[in-house]
C-alpha cells in the first residue's frame, strides 16, 4: 500500500511518501490511521487529532469508514486551502 | 470539456479570455474570477503544494458538475502552484456563455467548491523567516454548502 502526506501532514511524519504493509485486520482508513501513528513520534504527532486529517484513497477524498485494500493509494493531509 | 491546467508559470488572463470567444457566434458573456496573493500581515511569498494527479480529477469534475448545471460553452481553470509573490496571480476561473446569468453564478460556483473541494495548501512565508500553513476557514465551507450538490 503506497501512503502519501501533504503539507504539515508530510512535514510531521517526515517522509512525503512510503510503502506499507498493514496487518489483515487493518481494513478502513479510521484503522490506518491508528496503526500508522504507531510507526515513529512523527507519525504520531501527525495522527494525533484525527479530527484534523482528511483523507484520499486512489485520488478521491474518504471517509474514516471507507474501505483499504493492499494496492490502493491512501492520502493524508489537512483540510484543503487553495483557490 | 473544461480546460484544466495546473502549474508554475504564470499564464495569461487576456490571452485566455479570448481563447473562449475565438472562432465562435454563440458565446453571450465570459465571466472570470482571477484570484491574486496579497501581501498580508508582512507576507514575502505563499508557497502552494497539491497533490499531483489527484488535482486535475477533482477540479475536472467540479467543472464537469459546474457544465452539468449550467448551459455553458466554455470553462478555463488554471491554478499555480510552488511560490508565489504578492501581488502575483494564483488561480484564473472563466466561464462562458450564451448569457449573462450562466456565466456569473458557474463562476461563483467554480471559485467556491475549489477552494473546499481541490487538494491544495498554501505555506505562508514571512519577511522574518518564519512560515505557517494557511488553516481552513469556516466561511469558505458556507460559500461552497450554497451549492449543495445532490449527492453530498
Amino acid at each position: 500500500m503506497r501512503v502519501l502526506y501533504f503539507a504539515w501532514v508530510r512535514q510531521k511524519v517526515g517522509v512525503a511518501e512510503e510503502e506499507v504493509a498493514p496487518p489483515a485486520e487493518v481494513r478502513d482508513v479510521a484503522a490506518l490511521v491508528r496503526w500508522l501513528a504507531e510507526r515513529s513520534p512523527g507519525h504520531a504527532a501527525a495522527f494525533a487529532d484525527p479530527r484534523q486529517l482528511r483523507a484520499a484513497v486512489n485520488q478521491d477524498f474518504a471517509t474514516p469508514d471507507h474501505p483499504i485494500a493492499a494496492n490502493d493509494e491512501v492520502a493524508f493531509f489537512p483540510p484543503v486551502t487553495g483557490g | 470539456m473544461a480546460k484544466v491546467l495546473v502549474q508554475e508559470a504564470p499564464f495569461d488572463a487576456g490571452a485566455e479570455t479570448a481563447a473562449l470567444s475565438a472562432g465562435r457566434a454563440d458565446v453571450g458573456g465570459i465571466a472570470s474570477f482571477l484570484g491574486i496573493c496579497r501581501g498580508d500581515d508582512g507576507l514575502a511569498a505563499m508557497v502552494l503544494e497539491h497533490y499531483p494527479g489527484m488535482t486535475e480529477r477533482a477540479i475536472a469534475r467540479i467543472a464537469a458538475e459546474a457544465e452539468q448545471r449550467w448551459p455553458l460553452t466554455g470553462c478555463t481553470v488554471i491554478h499555480r502552484v510552488g511560490r508565489i509573490l504578492p501581488g502575483e496571480p494564483i488561480v484564473l476561473v472563466l466561464t462562458a456563455s450564451a448569457h449573462r446569468a450562466a456565466a456569473l453564478e458557474s463562476c461563483a460556483f467554480l471559485i467556491d467548491w475549489l477552494k473546499t473541494r481541490a487538494p491544495f495548501w498554501k505555506r505562508e512565508e514571512f519577511a522574518a523567516g518564519t512560515h505557517r500553513w494557511v488553516e481552513a476557514r469556516a466561511e469558505d465551507d458556507a460559500a461552497a454548502a450554497r451549492w449543495a450538490a445532490p449527492d453530498a
